[in-house]
């Protein structure tokens, strides 16, 4: 059986294709080159005038584990935002929805309705990645997967601090991605978590941990250099110190430096990039990042922009949400020590456009965006739902796209933030083709996912369809065709098909006599045993539901 | 659960879990101010104090001291932990450490437990209280017990609401998360809610991500073409016996019988059950972790196990039955 897309204009960047129009043929699930003219074309579509890229993948969303259920569990009342019909921001579009913690299902309804076929949780904690692939598996139409947490268990601590080789640190690293069924290995705050259960209250770059007397810095070089060596596709993700602190771009800067020249990707970049000019002491550090990224070829970034309304923060960083709790709105909070392993804190929060730091937040994420030069090193993410809920990409895009739109947005802000932003200088505007970078053929390329990102031959048949309008958040808001694994699942931004998406991992080879230290370790001071800890691929795959998929990098 | 809420959905059902007259009043305390807490591991590695209000711990979780207090193994070289009790009754014995060290114990009728937190409270915030006592306690006393968790490194605060037996004990709960959140200003203090067992935090955590609330919610098939609605109190079992169209009841760990009603009742269940009253329909089924695998989420609602099949006596699984069940209605 094949499907014809015929006439399409394509926005392919893995490809070099830019506006080319071609058509595509599908087979079984994957692009194909042109049949023979014997061969039957069992379906046809015109898309004469429409636009059409790889399915979006979002490389940073918190869509499974326990943190958001925690939201969810928390805020009854923020499933009500499902009726809203009115925006909650005077700057908003009716397009945006302040939907901040959908259910499983809706989660993947939500984003298969924009063209995005696969996203990833960015903070799979190990002792919790059971309930992140639960959720996961219950998410549908859409390819997840995630990265596990690690830089504030006790067991690699213990490792670095003893002095243990990067050999055996290798072994731990690849034995907990196999372990947690993950795709790369995130660190949060490094050490603040763990350091918080120890009562200390912030931790820089090359602040030492009280108990373990070891930095930051010493845990960012070691996993770093561990994910590097592993050969895995995915940088190591850092969440870095001190996230939300003015003044706490030196920190980032810090961090860059210490990648030595390693890949390392830079997550939420926005939330680190503040300074202290200016008479509140806050000010958008934003220029001298985006100088650093455009120096530094190793590292990439997401922006975690924020955008105006309702909407809670889900952090693995109980450190920096502690401190936050204070500004919860609506009052309420959850912060948690978890396991020897690591921490959440789960905070609601509400950005107003007439709040300076909020103005200049939102401001600051877009000078990032429109300052970092490639658009292969810089992902369109909103830290979902940490900025905003990432059904607001629509409206992000526009703002990226078109020039007068974003000014007109800027001229409503809180007017000291006004004057605190070079925002308006900024003349850039994406292209579609630079868009279909940052949402396509980036983060494929950059987690691993090869059959996809992309409309080549041989390519997994993800393929979003949107009619050209001059209103950019229109268009992404509905596209006029979905295609996941080349089954017809969306039509006029409605689903009209359900299913359930793969789950991707990395599975590097490693030295299986980790476990000779683990498994004692596990019988002495855990509460779960060894066995019980690690996640069979059988788990996930035997419902007849789900599947995984293991990225070959190395 | 994903059977469960998919029968729901087909029949217009109100969900609601055997124990959740205690759960909810946790349930209620997280969506009113949220709370600080830990979990197991935590406890057994850094607990260095453990408070214990309104319950034992081990009526409800017999092994508790001995997995995560006695332990002598620990990652942090904590010293044995010290043992307080504000509480009425119990089997404070159990607090009693292997040394033969003796707990504290600040001997409160439940019914003072709203009393003594919210004096606890001021005192936290350094207010001075008019009286010297409080339900017996002197002042003192409170003041000792607030320095000696200042002084601990890592206190761990344990509540059953199970025991919280008495109108709006969710407010006594919020105290008690109001306290932790104050200490935690400046020293490291951390709460252990107790759960009420037989799955109650897999079905509130399945429950949450499948439909956005935790239970006591219901399938409005009228609204907007079909969603959940959530209602902490008009959706207990007890309020809908009222006047529901039938019962459905599902005791699959434990023997569970249902609570009486004129409504038609249909029980899946353990084969064991013993009925006080008989059921409409019996479909005995199989024990999660006995006769077939699953998954469970543990008491600390952080962690998810699987759970094994060990034996092989032919009973159906519960979500088999429910399948079964839903294909059969239009």
């Amino acid at each position: 059986m094949i499907t014809l897309l015929k006439n399409g204009r394509l926005y392919d960047p893995a490809n070099n294709k830019d506006g080319v129009v071609q058509d595509i043929y599908i087979r079984d699930g994957r692009i194909i080159a042109k049949p023979s003219p014997t061969e039957k074309i069992s379906h046809s579509f015109d898309l004469s005038g429409k636009v059409v890229m790889a399915g979006a993948i979002d490389m940073h969303s918190h869509i499974g584990g326990g943190k958001i259920n925690i939201a969810r569990m928390m805020l009854p009342e923020f499933q009500e935002s499902r009726r809203y019909s009115e925006p909650e921001a005077h700057i908003c579009s009716p397009n945006c929805s302040h939907h901040a913690t959908p259910n499983a299902i809706e989660t993947g309804f939500r984003y298969i309705e924009m063209g995005y076929t696969a996203a990833f949780e960015p903070a799979i904690m190990p002792s919790n990645a059971r309930q992140a692939h639960l959720e996961m598996a219950d998410t549908p139409m859409i390819d997840k997967g995630g990265y596990a947490m690690l830089g504030n268990d006790d067991f690699f601590m213990r490792m670095l601090a003893s002095g243990k080789d990067q050999k055996a640190i290798n072994d731990y690293v690849a034995w907990t991605l196999h372990a947690t069924q993950a795709i790369g290995i995130k660190v949060v705050n490094a050490g603040g978590i763990s350091a918080f259960k120890f009562n200390q209250r912030k931790l820089d770059l090359d602040e030492k941990h009280t108990y373990y007397q070891i930095s930051a810095r010493n845990i960012i070089k070691s996993l770093s250099r561990a994910v590097y060596d592993l050969g895995i596709a995915k940088p190591l993700h850092v969440h870095c110190n001190n996230l939300g602190a003015a003044g706490n771009f030196e920190t980032t800067l810090n961090t860059i430096n210490a990648a030595d020249g390693l890949p390392m990707h830079l997550t939420h970049i926005q939330f680190h990039s503040y300074g202290i000019e200016g008479d509140r002491k806050f000010s958008s550090a934003a220029a001298e990042i985006a100088q650093a990224i455009n120096q530094h070829k190793n590292i990439s970034v997401d922006v975690g922009q924020i955008l105006f309304g309702q909407t809670v923060t889900a952090s693995g960083d109980s450190m920096v949400q502690q401190l936050n709790a204070k500004h919860a709105n609506p009052k309420k909070s959850v912060i948690m020590d978890i396991e020897c392993d690591a921490g959440c804190g789960v905070v609601p929060f509400k950005y107003r456009d007439q709040n300076f730091v909020n103005a200049l937040q939102w401001a600051i994420g877009l000078e990032l965006f429109l300052s970092v030069t490639d658009p292969w090193r810089i992902f369109l993410t909103t830290d979902h739902p940490n900025g905003a809920p990432f059904t607001c990409y629509p409206h992000l895009i526009r703002l990226l796209m078109d020039k007068s739109f974003r000014n007109e947005a800027f001229a409503k802000l809180n007017l000291d933030a006004q004057a605190m932003s070079n925002l308006k200088s900024l003349e850039r505007e994406y292209s579609l083709y630079e868009i279909a970078i940052m949402t396509r053929a980036g983060p494929a390329k950059l987690i691993g996912m090869h059959d996809r990102g992309h409309l080549g031959i041989g390519a997994g048949a993800d393929i979003a369809i949107y009619n050209d309008q001059s209103d950019r958040e229109a268009m992404f808001s509905e596209p006029a065709y979905v295609f996941k694994d080349g089954e017809l699942v969306v039509k006029a931004g409605k689903v009209i098909k359900v299913t359930w998406g793969a789950t991707y991992t990395a599975k590097p080879e490693y030295d299986l006599s980790i476990e000779h230290d683990l498994k004692p370790y596990f019988d002495r001071y855990h509460t779960v045993q060894l066995r019980n800890f690690k996640i069979d691929t059988a788990e996930i795959s035997q419902d007849g539901r789900g599947s995984i998929i293991v990225s070959k990098d190395n | 659960m994903r059977s469960i809420i998919a029968l729901a959905k087909k029949t217009g059902a109100t969900l609601d879990h055997m124990h959740s007259e205690a759960t909810v009043r946790n349930t209620l305390t997280l969506q009113n101010s949220g709370w600080q807490t830990t979990t197991l591991n935590e406890v057994k590695n850094r607990a260095d104090l453990i408070l214990a209000i309104g319950t034992d711990i081990v009526s409800s979780h017999p092994r508790f001291f001995e997995q995560l207090v006695w332990n002598k193994d620990s990652l942090f070289n904590k010293p044995t932990p010290e043992v307080i009790y504000i509480a009425a009754s119990g089997n404070t014995h159990a607090g009693v450490s292997p040394e033969g060290k003796a707990p504290k114990i600040l001997t409160a009728k439940t019914a003072d437990l709203p009393l003594l937190m919210s004096a606890l409270n001021a005192l936290a915030q350094n207010k001075s209280l008019k009286t010297d006592q409080i339900a017996g306690i002197s002042i003192d006393s409170l003041q000792y017990l607030l320095s000696e968790i200042k002084a601990s490194k890592y206190a761990v605060v344990v509540w059953s609401p199970a025991c919280l037996v008495f109108a709006h004990a969710e407010l006594t709960v919020q105290s008690i998360t109001q306290l932790i959140a104050t200490l935690n200003q400046s020293s490291r203090v951390a709460g252990l809610p107790l759960n009420s067992g037989d799955g109650d935090s897999s079905i509130n955590n399945t429950s949450t991500w499948l439909t956005g609330y935790p239970t006591r919610n219901r399938f409005n098939a009228e609204q907007r073409g079909g969603e959940f609605t959530y209602d902490a109190y008009h959706f207990s079992t007890q309020q809908q016996l009222k006047n529901c169209d039938a019962l459905l009841w599902i005791s699959s760990f434990n023997a569970y019988s249902p609570p009486t009603t004129n409504a038609p009742t249909i029980v899946i269940g353990h084969p064991n059950i013993q009925f006080t009253q008989a059921p409409d329909v019996f479909i005995p089924i199989g024990i999660p972790g006995l006769d077939h695998a699953g998954t469970m989420f543990r008491m600390d609602s952080s962690v998810a196990l699987p759970l094994k099949k060990i034996r092989d006596l032919g009973l159906p699984t519960l979500s088999m039955v429910l399948r079964d069940i839903e294909s059969l209605i239009p």
